[in-house]
């Protein structure tokens, strides 16, 4: 099929002495499913790091300046263990920067993007498996930023993910790593989202047509198109915030501002244009890190309801639409900014728009489960918490997007309720979900379900424990050290170590997740080709898939959720089958 | 085990809704979880929107979430007898009526709010002068800072940003009854006033002069909250706010009435600020100088 497209580097190098051979297969791997499980790993990595500095905000906000456990006197031995304000302001604003650019975006696109795409429509590798690579490395270097600006006499970038300036650019020397590390992030998911659609354009089986592709690969062929057109805009703002902090210029910054300790910064700027910018970006990345994980439910849905997926082609144009919609709301992350009041009215309207087709995708989720034969396995738990908790933190979403509320309710722990909802109880459920159904793929062998099981419980109750009380807190301002210098929240301590106590006990909770990955990597029971009867056309080759994924030319017959046909004898009926 | 999971969904709207009621109504554990009661008209009809949204919200999570619970409770492969399961793959009909029903509700909300929003935000208050409408002159500039607040009220010309203006620091002293106008102002970073109990908020952006409006029907101290992140004394960004009638207020304002008042005395550094703010020449840069110093003996921790 793709002579032209693999050349020989992206081939496991046979020969060779056995150093070299494994730097080239598992270090600088050209091949799509290595590079796959290197976006896993690593952000398998971070997201525990990102888990511990949440953890820490918990933690200050439950026992205000107390000691913390283990970190408290490691760092702060001088002040018997309690953190500095401005270490409190480097959690929140690295657990956000950690949780969004180095964890869900990259295991979103980066590991399932990369795993997923070629074995599910029928290609041997990615499009350009050089620029695939690149793509990996480029993650390097934003991690050696983040991790050396750990080490500044600041603790770290301290402006908020967001950022805004003038305080981005008065801040110290480690905003000016955060941005370095944002821009390489950025050009890794460029160069990604520049694969994966020359990938699903190109280098489909035959037969795979569009409207038979998958929901996991639509789902990732909306987010390249989103990436494609949303970054370059960030990395453009990054770009110029960068030259406002170290060339002196003034993009973002108005006139009489004072920075660097009295000299007037060079003005003429305009503080909301960052805002303006880096929401036009932000806005779709927030439908960039939950529309993976849409499609990645829905495949997995359908398969244990052992039943098509219902409304498959509104499903295609819900995602589409969300896509869409999602470049013309930035706005109402800026209600309250400054911006024109008028111009909230017409971001309040779209934002509602984009009820419609979430809504539209939840029914169908719905419908796909009625009248099914469900298993209830893992995956198929996790994907259905995501789908209940999709439900809540979109209906907070239209809350919010009324502007009259979101006077009350921007920037206090509402908006970090909704947004932990999505992020947190949809995004990060539907990845597990999706590390649990594809596990024995990737490796060959099953996890284990009954760890499963009791990781996916204990997982839910406590997510709910931490996030739901937040939807109470709409007095409480978010990113407040210490909110109990307020007389009128001091009232609020015992419910914020009610959501401390949960949040530990989630992450402890992620320790049995752990167990049950190493494990099974280990000592899981061997797992067949199919071992969920699933249709689509990873199933089809062995697992884990070997270099080339394909023995044979598959030939695409029908779409993916042919599950439950009455004219075929089992209950499921590969893409590839073709004696019906 | 099926049964077991469907009870669990259907704990979650049960629970969710159960404990947005006790926050509502004050019902403990939840009885300090809820919004500090409204002080104002415009702060009613945000919480009576916002309890409706809610309300709404409610009945459709009941709706999808206990759906969800029931199909795991009905069609688990162990009490489906059917060998496979129903073959269906959509239905257009479904898919046309729950798109239009949310939208024609949407749509509704949308226009139903647009009238809270513009009295809020949009259309600043007005008295009558000579037979013509003007706006309410701003009673106070707010002047946000790291990491505190600056109140300038007019002096005896009744125009705020003048000479005569009087300089008070973290305390806010306003008349209630009447049409109050804010003028909000930053010195360096981009700061958010942020009053609960008035259902106001606005972010200060520096460069940007912008104006907030209320109308507080009850007196009463209450708190001022930054909400934008300004630097790592964000947390300590308060100021009180006193809302006293109007004979109360003209009193407090008289004995502050003095260009040289205890405060502005009691604080040469600020005195000399405000000199400078006035001085022709070099006065933007003083200033600046001026809040520069103020910002690097903040930022020693």
């Amino acid at each position: 099929m793709a002579e032209a497209t693999v050349d020989n580097l992206s081939k496991h190098p046979r020969t060779g002495n056995p150093v070299s051979r494994f730097v080239f297969t598992y270090v600088f791997a050209t091949d799509h499913k290595i590079i796959g499980l290197q976006f896993l790993f690593s952000s398998m990595i971070w997201f525990f790091v990102g888990g511990f500095l949440a953890l820490a905000v918990r933690w200050q906000l439950a026992w205000p300046w107390s000691d913390m456990p283990i970190f408290g006197h490691l760092l702060f031995a001088d002040t018997g263990g309690q953190m500095s304000p401005n270490f409190y302001t480097m959690l929140f604003t690295m657990h956000a920067s950690i949780m969004i650019f180095f964890v869900i975006i990259p295991i979103l696109a980066g590991g399932f993007g990369n795993y997923l795409i070629p074995l599910m429509i029928g290609a041997e590798d990615m499009a350009f498996p050089r620029v695939n690579m690149m793509s990996y490395w480029f993650m390097w270097p934003a991690f050696g930023f983040i991790i050396l600006s750990f080490f500044l006499p600041e603790y770290g970038p301290a402006a908020g993910w967001t950022s805004y300036p003038p305080l981005s650019v008065l801040n110290g020397g480690a905003q000016t790593l955060w941005l370095m590390a944002m821009v390489c992030v950025g050009i890794s998911s460029m160069l990604g989202a520049i694969n994966y659609l020359t990938t699903i354009i190109q280098m489909r089986a035959p037969g795979m047509t569009m409207f038979r592709l998958p929901m996991t690969i639509w789902g990732m062929f909306i987010t390249a198109i989103m990436q494609a057109f949303a970054l370059p805009v960030l990395t453009a703002a990054l770009l110029m915030q960068l030259s406002d902090r170290i060339l002196f210029t003034g993009f973002f910054l108005p006139e009489n501002v004072s920075i660097n300790n009295g000299v007037a910064a060079s003005g003429g700027g305009q503080a909301l244009l960052w805002q303006h910018l880096f929401w036009f970006y932000s806005h779709p990345a927030v439908y960039i890190m939950i529309l993976p994980a849409m499609g990645m439910v829905s495949d997995i849905v359908s398969c244990f309801s052992r039943k098509p997926l219902f409304g498959y082609r509104p499903m295609v144009y819900s995602i589409t639409a969300i896509a869409g919609l999602g470049f013309i709301v930035w706005g109402h992350h800026m209600f309250i900014s400054g911006m024109n009041h008028t111009l909230a009215m017409s971001f309040m309207v779209s934002t509602m728009l984009i009820a419609l087709p979430s809504g539209v995708k939840v029914f169908n989720w719905i419908g796909t489960l009625w009248g099914g034969k469900l298993h209830l396995t893992t995956p198929m738990l996790f994907c259905i918490g995501f789908v209940s908790m999709f439900v809540i933190g979109g209906l907070s979403g239209i809350v919010m997007s009324a502007p009259p509320v979101d006077i009350v309710v921007h920037d206090t722990y509402y908006i970090v309720a909704h947004l932990h909802y999505v992020l947190f109880a949809s995004s990060v459920l539907g990845v597990f979900g999706a590390l649990y159904f594809w596990f024995p793929k990737m490796f060959g062998r099953m996890m284990n379900e009954p760890l499963g099981k009791i990781h996916f419980l204990l997982t839910f109750i406590f997510l709910n424990g931490t996030f739901f009380p937040m939807h109470f807190l709409s007095r409480m301002p978010r990113r407040v050290a210490d909110p109990y210098i307020y007389d009128g929240l001091k009232d609020l301590l015992p419910l914020n170590q009610f959501m401390t106590i949960c949040a530990f006990a989630m992450g402890a909770a992620q320790i049995i997740f752990l167990l049950n990955f190493f494990g099974s990597l280990w000592f899981g029971p061997k797992a067949g080709r199919n071992p969920w009867n699933s249709n689509t056309l990873e199933w089809t080759v062995p697992s884990p898939p070997p270099h080339g994924n394909f023995e044979v030319q598959p030939i695409v017959r029908r779409g993916p959720y042919e599950y439950s046909h009455p004219d075929v004898e089992e209950d499921f009926c590969p893409q590839t089958k073709n004696d019906v | 085990m099926g049964r077991f999971w469907s009870i669990l969904f259907f704990l979650v709207p049960i629970l969710a809704i159960a404990t947005l009621v006790m926050a509502n109504f004050g019902i403990a554990p939840l009885e300090t979880a809820r919004l500090p009661r409204s002080f104002s008209m415009a702060g009613d009809t945000i919480d009576q929107l916002f309890n409706g949204i809610h309300l709404l919200s409610a009945l459709i999570l009941s709706g999808t979430v206990l759906s969800l619970g029931w199909a795991l409770w009905k069609f688990d492969h162990r009490r489906n007898d059917n060998p496979k399961a129903r073959y269906f793959t959509h239905n257009t009909r479904l898919e046309i009526v729950w798109t239009i029903i949310p939208a024609f509700i949407l749509v509704f909300l949308a226009f139903f709010q647009m009238k809270s929003w513009s009295e809020n935000k949009m259309d600043r208050p007005t008295l009558t002068v000579n037979g013509q409408s003007v706006p309410v002159p701003p009673i106070v500039m707010v002047k946000a800072k790291r990491f505190g607040w600056e109140f300038h009220y007019a002096g005896d010309d009744g125009i705020v940003d003048t000479q005569d203006d009087i300089y008070i620091e973290n305390q806010l002293v306003l008349p209630v009854g009447e049409d109050i106008v804010l003028q909000l102002e930053s010195r360096d970073v981009i700061h958010s006033f942020y009053v609960p109990e008035l259902r106001l908020k606005q972010d200060i952006v520096p460069g940007m002069t912008q104006f907030a409006w209320f109308h507080s029907r009850e007196a009463g101290d209450i708190e001022i909250m930054c909400t934008e992140l300004c630097g790592w004394g964000h947390y300590i960004m308060k100021a009180d706010l006193k809302l006293v009638d109007r004979s109360t207020y003209d009193l407090w304002l008289a004995e502050q009435k003095s260009p040289y008042t205890p405060e502005f005395k009691s604080n040469p550094e600020v005195a000399a600020a405000e000199n400078a703010r006035y001085t022709e020449s070099d006065a933007r840069l003083e200033r600046s100088a001026q809040a520069g110093n103020d910002l690097a003996e903040n930022s020693i921790e």
